[in-house]
């Protein structure tokens, strides 16, 4: 005769769960780190011989930030002037969109892709952001300036976005999305450092 | 005969409780998957900046963190106030960022290892010059791909 196994008592498994549940609550993080992607440049060989790369004097902006957080821009179409951090964005903008064909601007190279069955008409910009900073510069201003680079990136590939595919960059598909960022790379190259408070 | 019937008193019946151990160990499952556990103790204060163009970190496990602050009231009797590195569990100089890159390294997959990324966790006061040392020994051992950490600004 098979004989009845007594039923266990369940009255304290949620007793048990709570006391688990709360250790892991306790030791929960949930905070999920989030920042600024960016890729340094390879070191330069020492055995090879640098050559220095020629790159033309208007297709240079330099943006310098100095131990007092002041932010320098200086092309060949502007000066060295301080600006503020929104003005440096226009500046920026305009210099690598050069709407108006300045020869002071940045160079453009003209370029159709064919996605589709349609033509698209796209400007490659030549330019070249030269970020510097200096030893004393606070990394909350470095990163501000940053920021506002990339941003001028991410809201120039909205817009040809927009112009060719009526979509937001975030909206494209992975080709449409590569075609754009191939259009408009983020040239952004943090100079060698060097003290700029010695002169 | 009165008209109206003594009330009686009338009892709020229990509510049912066989499932609440079901609801609890749902919600215990949840915080078991979402759980990591605080590797490292946190040694020096980094107050992220704030920056609006953020993405998220992607392949947490991939990931090396270098923080870079003032150290926590508890150690600054014995490293002072000064912007101080912390790999792992311990101060370190920036000479040994090398020799934490490589073991890094070496703690991954060969096949993962290209993807390494090293979150750079510095406090908003701190001053470049020691960040552009450390982005400068990044560079010598090739661990090239970096993120900045900042945090979204509240609105």
């Amino acid at each position: 005769m098979a004989r009845k196994t007594p039923e266990v008592n369940s009255s304290s498994t949620a007793d048990m769960a709570f006391l688990l549940l709360c250790f892991f609550m306790m030791t929960t993080t949930m905070d999920q780190d989030k920042g600024l992607a960016r890729r340094l440049p390879p070191m330069p060989d020492p055995k090879t011989q640098q050559e220095n790369q020629k790159i033309n004097e208007r297709n240079i902006i330099q943006v310098k930030i100095n131990s007092q957080d002041k932010v320098l821009a200086s092309s060949k179409a502007s000066s060295k002037a301080i600006v503020n951090i929104s003005d440096l964005g226009v500046i920026v903008k305009e210099f690598i969109k050069n709407p108006s064909n300045n020869p002071n601007l940045s160079e453009g190279r003209d370029t159709t892709i064919e996605v589709g069955n349609k033509r698209h008409d796209f400007r490659v910009s030549k330019g070249v952001i030269s970020l510097q900073n200096d030893r004393g510069t606070s990394y909350e201003k470095y990163i501000e300036v940053q920021n506002e680079l990339v941003r001028v990136f991410n809201e120039l590939r909205d817009e040809e976005a927009m112009r060719a595919f009526g979509a937001t960059y975030a909206d494209l598909n992975e080709e449409q999305q590569k075609i754009i960022k191939d259009i408009i790379p983020q040239m952004i190259s943090e100079a060698e450092p060097k003290d700029l408070s010695k002169k | 005969m009165s008209k109206f019937k003594k009330k009686e008193k009338r009892e709020v019946p229990q509510p049912p409780s066989g499932s609440l151990s079901d609801i609890v160990f749902m919600l215990l499952f949840f915080f078991m998957v979402t759980t990591t556990m605080r590797e490292t103790e946190s040694k020096v204060i980094t107050d992220a900046p704030q920056a609006t163009e953020i993405e998220k970190l992607e392949r947490k496990d991939l990931t090396s963190y270098i923080s870079i602050g003032s150290p926590t009231a508890k150690y600054q009797a014995m490293y002072g106030t000064g912007a101080q590195i912390q790999l792992n569990d311990s101060f370190k100089t920036k000479e040994e960022i090398r020799d934490f890159i490589a073991s890094e390294r070496e703690m991954r997959n060969e096949a993962d290892r290209e993807f390494m990324t090293v979150a750079i966790k510095a406090d908003k006061k701190v001053r470049m010059g020691i960040i552009t040392d450390i982005k400068q020994e990044l560079r010598r051992c090739s661990a090239l791909k970096v993120m900045y950490i900042a945090k979204q600004p509240v609105e």
